[in-house]
């Protein structure tokens, strides 16, 4: 039978060499990226080609979408979080329709892939940094200094701070894979006892039902982490853009 | 994790379907990486210079289409107050004009009517006064045919009795006697 991780394997369409140990292909996750990417493109392209005063139903469901993240950046960031409004929107249409994309019965998921979310947190990541200390200089860096702490204990919090902040882009991009993942492979096992279990013969069969509504069940909340975790990432996102924005406790 | 891997002699085509972890198979991670920055960085383009600004165009272009017919709105409010306003004025002008001419004409009859009375009056006071003076002629006048009358009379009276007539000096005086008394 197979592995609930075959779903994990990356395999490629198109060789196209390799870099070092590194084969370089156009592979199934790519295409993935490919569709996922077009998908948004073409629903964006048509939702907003009409830019209509009284919106249709596409239109509205854009600009609900565009006014969610909006709306989220603004509250954690303020107005001037807007200026970063596009990849805040890029990285949450991303995440959010890889997400339900990969809950597509034999469909690829893209952000079950570590390095895949890893590289989109350490995109927030660098772009905190680089924004800090290009607005504010060294100011920024005052960020790890927690204001009104007694004097003594500053060093061992600067200490504690550095490491949270380091730490944010690999919980940032972990959390997101974890969930992916688990909840995949969960999905995988218990259809694995179903198809297991039916194979037993009528007592089996009535057994397989328990697994099967197991099933049911977590596919729902699959969808409910898809979406989820798509919004987590994009107001952590957020919330890391403000410390980029307004450093200093 | 164990992952028992990288030999090496992986075909293209065979991928790395090997056994092992997929997610942490690090020998895909460039090619995910080159990918993801490719398809990624297209979403990002597009988003950034077609459907963001697209949106707030149509987002930003209501809110001020509202906002701009709510001024309006509030405009033509004002504007029909003031038409209101300036119609009770000119309603309260035209009452207090029209009592004004009634008031006027009013007045003006009264006058008229009170001239008329007036010279109804003296008029008429006239007309006493020249009835009276002619009342009086005329009783004068009267009076002083009585005297005559009476003369005549008495002195028929005396002829017919004493056969002369008698002297018109002693007529007069016994006539002023007698009238006297």
């Amino acid at each position: 039978m197979a592995s609930p991780l075959d779903q994990f394997v990356i395999k490629p369409i198109i060789p196209l060499g390799k870099i070092g140990a590194s084969e370089i292909a156009f592979t199934n996750a790519s295409l993935f990226m490919m569709l996922v990417v077009g998908a948004i493109g073409l629903f964006f392209m048509a939702a907003t080609s009409q830019r209509a005063l009284v919106p249709g139903r596409m239109q509205a469901f854009a600009e609900m979408l565009y006014e969610f993240v909006a709306n989220t950046l603004k509250s954690a960031a303020g107005k001037e979080g807007m200026q970063f409004f596009p990849l805040v929107f890029s990285l949450f249409l991303f995440v959010l329709t890889a997400n339900f994309m990969g809950m597509i019965p034999g469909a690829f998921t893209v952000t079950s892939h570590i390095i895949v979310t890893f590289a989109l947190a350490m995109l927030v990541f660098l772009t905190v940094i680089g924004v800090g200390f290009a607005k504010h200089g060294t100011h920024f860096l005052g960020l790890f200094v927690p204001g009104g702490a007694p004097a003594a204990l500053v060093p061992f919090l600067v200490v504690i701070e550095v490491i949270s902040f380091l730490s944010r882009p690999i919980s940032l991009g972990m959390r997101l894979f974890a969930n992916m993942l688990a909840g995949h492979i969960a999905l995988k096992v218990f259809a694995g006892f179903v198809v297991s279990l039916g194979a037993l013969g009528i007592g089996g069969i009535l057994g397989a039902t328990l697994p099967l509504g197991m099933i049911v069940a977590l596919t729902a909340l699959e969808f409910l982490v898809a979406f989820l975790q798509a919004y987590v990432f994009t107001i952590l996102t957020c919330v890391y853009l403000n410390d980029a924005l307004h450093p200093g406790h | 994790m164990a992952t028992p891997q990288k030999t090496g002699t992986e075909v293209p085509g065979g991928g790395n379907a090997g056994p092992g972890f997929p997610p942490f198979k690090t020998e895909t991670f460039a090619s995910q990486l080159l990918w993801l920055a490719i398809f990624f960085g297209l979403l990002y383009w597009l988003v950034s210079k077609v459907f963001a600004p697209r949106l707030t165009e149509v987002i930003e272009g209501r809110a001020s289409r509202i906002a701009k017919d709510l001024e309006e709105a509030a405009a033509a409010k004002v504007k029909a107050e003031e038409a209101g306003a300036a119609y009770e004025k000119s309603l309260a002008e035209a009452k207090a004009k029209a009592q004004a001419i009634a008031q006027a004409r009013r007045d003006e009859v009264n006058k008229a009517s009170e001239a008329r009375r007036k010279s109804l009056e003296a008029d008429l006071a006239a007309r006493l006064v020249a009835a009276e003076t002619q009342i009086a002629d005329t009783k004068t006048k009267a009076m002083a045919n009585v005297e005559g009358i009476a003369a005549e009379a008495a002195s028929a009276i005396v002829q017919r009795l004493g056969g002369t007539a008698p002297s018109r000096g002693d007529l007069d005086a016994a006539l002023k006697a007698a009238l006297k008394a």
